[in-house]
């Protein structure tokens, strides 16, 4: 049985739970293909065409894997963490599909719901052993086993501040290189943004990888501790309920506030609900309360690379001049 | 203490006549304008969807004209709308406005929540429980009466024989409603409403055709930003009617679930098969009517959105294969800070007079068939 993951959205999030819980069931996992031109055309061509970028570009995805597998892993997030959603469109997903690509393989929509509580994880994965016909001791060791492996990863990303891709594609000798401590008069940039946006190197246009061409050192949200991210939140007058969101503005407060950072990049969608109210509320601050310079990168299907860079060069120069002030002033001072 | 609020279709009748039966002093929002419309755009963030825009706007012009309490829904998401509030208080904030915000949150079963907070209203006026449940029993009657108006003139505005005429005696009517301050008054205003209404002449034999309103509910509510669709839908001879009213908002965002009529549930089941869950908002709930719209014989169906809103975005993502099984023409209509009222008509005009062809097609064809 070979079952379908797209490389799209929370890919980025759950692929070592993901691998390891179903290769461990014996299922072959097929991934599509990284993000192209193609996978693009076709994530036009099916998606309704007022939804955002990533939503698109998911439905791509699943278009590559037809003919490829004989199901489709989709599940149905609604939520991950409790009393907080990730956004509408992640709880339609399954839905969007269905209505918008025909002739597609099973899709397996398992609904994942942590409301309520992280034990509902649960539930998930028994129903999924009910939908894959698996005894549920062969279920149950298999979670243990990809839980594992998941935080494994989740420790790695925050150790040695490295990006899900890096560890996904095995760069080995970059993680081991990686650390900041040697290279202490890095510029260092906050680069916040939804994971499936900023690690996908299509969408992103190549973001990360130019970054650190600049040798920048970069901070992603994926790489700051639970209780960073709590203590930045402190800040907020009413809790968040959009996951995404809150671990952005966590994020960017806890920086903000340490004044650790040297810039701040924001990368949202075009049409991002969540994004359009919690990007705002923290450009505003980083602008106004601690005068820290921000790039605010919104991404669609129209977005060209040359103004892309453009942008980034001019922001990038800013940063380096105020760095290099600083350091001057640092040693004759 | 001058209470405001944001403006929605009519819910400000109701909502006056609450605040005034608690003692406090309403300052209403002038309606909506194109002003209003600016002054939100220009305060607000680029991205957000088009309520909280014109929300601000709303806000910014109350308090021009004294209002310093600002009483708004909150929510628990998934949607934008449950933190609309804090970053509206930031905006004003950041505007130097010094307001205070009371922001109702949904009780999600803690009904005595929201009680509480309309206390704290309250107590300041020397109001007991009993006043309160007077109060909101008589807003509650008004926002019924309302409804029903607005049901009837749809009914009338496309059979009426003197263009406007119905407008005219419903805009009346509003005026009236708001105005009652008891509810013996409120009784004798049913008679002279049934009065009014029976008086507008009209085409006894017409049978226009029929079209339902879906979509997201500010835009549906909100005549300036739907472009006033069901008036100019009425204008070509077309009876409307919405899946949403007041009192089905008020219903659904401010009662208990077990206060809730059941046969929401029912409706809902009507969209599973292409959207199996809540989606926030009313996305789900679009889908649905569309499909009771096509079962109770409609002929055609509009739905509406504001420019990147999620949940409708995944209603829309059904609606062909919902227009094709249940055989009823939709049109979606996106709307935000740039629609213009011309194009708009040409394209419901277009709409419609496809919808008079197709069914033109049809009769043609079950005649023959006899
Ligand atoms: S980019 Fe924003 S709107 Fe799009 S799926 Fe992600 S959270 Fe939802
Ligand atoms: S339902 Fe639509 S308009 Fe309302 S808050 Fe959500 S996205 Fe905005």
């Amino acid at each position: 049985m070979r079952i379908g993951i797209p490389r799209a959205l929370f890919y980025y999030q759950y692929f070592p739970f993901w691998k390891n819980f179903f290769e461990q069931l014996g299922l072959e996992v097929v991934l599509s293909s990284p993000t192209n031109k193609e996978i693009l055309k076709q994530g036009l061509e099916f998606c309704v065409d007022d939804a955002c970028l990533p939503i698109k570009i998911f439905h791509g995805h699943v278009a590559d894997l037809i003919g490829k597998v004989d199901m489709i892993y989709i599940p149905r997030i609604i939520s991950i963490e409790p009393k907080e959603y990730i956004c509408p469109k992640f709880l339609g997903l399954p839905d969007m599909i269905r209505n918008s690509i025909s002739n597609i393989p099973h899709i397996v929509d398992t609904e994942l719901n942590l409301y309520k509580g992280k034990n509902h994880i649960l539930d998930h994965i028994l129903n999924l052993g009910k939908i894959l016909n698996i005894h549920q001791t062969r279920i149950l060791f298999a979670y243990f086993k990809a839980i594992k492996a998941q935080r494994q990863f989740e420790k790695l990303m925050i150790e040695k501040f490295v990006t899900p891709q890096d560890i996904i594609d095995k760069r080995l000798t970059f993680i081991e290189n990686q650390t900041f401590k040697k290279r202490r008069n890095n510029i260092k940039v906050l680069l916040l943004g939804h994971n499936y946006n900023i690690y996908d190197d299509y969408i992103s246009m190549g973001l990360i990888r130019k970054l650190r061409k600049h040798n920048i050192d970069l901070i992603t949200c994926e790489m700051v501790t639970k209780s960073q991210i709590k203590e930045g939140n402190k800040k907020l007058s009413k809790d968040l309920f959009w996951t995404l969101g809150k671990k952005t503005t966590g994020t960017a407060y806890y920086f903000l506030e340490h004044k650790k950072v040297d810039g701040i990049i924001h990368v949202a969608s075009f049409g991002c609900g969540p994004d359009s109210l919690v990007g705002e509320l923290i450009e505003k601050r980083a602008k106004l309360e601690y005068k820290i310079p921000f790039l605010y990168l919104n991404l669609d299907e129209h977005a060209g690379e040359a103004g892309f860079d453009t942008r980034l060069e001019a922001f990038l120069d800013v940063l380096e001049g105020r760095k290099h002030i600083e350091d001057n002033i640092s040693t004759y001072g | 203490m001058k209470i405001t609020f944001p403006h929605m279709g009519n819910i400000y009748v109701p909502l006056k006549t609450l605040f005034e039966s608690l003692g406090c002093e309403v300052i209403l929002p002038p309606p909506c304008t194109k002003k209003t419309l600016e002054l939100g755009v220009a305060n607000s963030p680029e991205f957000a969807c088009l309520p909280l825009k014109i929300n601000i706007g709303n806000f910014i012009e109350a308090i021009e004209r004294g209002a310093d309490t600002i009483v708004m829904a909150g929510g628990v998401g998934p949607c934008r709308f449950g933190y609309y509030g804090e970053v509206q208080k930031e905006i004003l904030r950041d505007l130097g406005y010094d307001v205070e915000m009371i922001i109702l949150e949904p009780p999600r079963g803690n009904f005595l929540d929201l009680i509480n907070k309309i206390k704290l209203i309250t107590t300041q006026n020397n109001k007991t429980i009993k006043d309160l449940v007077r109060a909101l029993r008589f807003a509650w009657k008004k926002a019924l009466l309302l409804d029903n108006i607005e049901k009837q003139s749809s009914k009338l505005r496309p059979r009426e024989i003197e263009k406007g005429q119905t407008d005219k005696v419903y805009n009346s009517l509003v005026k009236r409603i708001l105005d009652v301050k008891d509810e013996t008054e409120l009784e004798t205003l049913k008679e002279e409403i049934s009065k009014a209404f029976s008086k507008i002449r009209v085409l006894k034999n017409k049978t226009p055709v029929k079209v339902g309103i879906v979509g997201e509910i500010y835009t549906v509510l909100e005549p300036f930003v739907n472009l006033n669709i069901e008036k100019q839908l009425g204008e070509l001879g077309v009876e409307v009617h919405r899946n949403i009213y007041i009192t089905d908002w008020v219903r659904e965002n401010l009662l208990p679930s077990f206060l809730k009529p059941k046969d929401c549930k029912n409706i809902l089941k009507l969209a599973e098969p292409y959207i199996n869950c809540f989606v926030g908002g009313h996305g789900q709930e679009s889908i649905a009517q569309i499909v009771n719209f096509s079962k109770k014989g409609f002929d055609g169906v509009i739905h509406l959105l504001p420019f990147t809103c999620m949940p409708e975005i995944v209603a829309k993502s059904a609606i062909p294969r919902v227009s094709q099984k249940f055989k009823i023409p939709v049109m979606t209509i996106v709307l935000d800070e740039h629609s213009a009222e011309a194009g708009f008509r040409t394209r419901l005009e277009a709409f419609i007079d496809m919808i008079c062809h197709s069914k033109e097609v049809k009769n043609i064809a079950v005649l023959s068939g006899n």
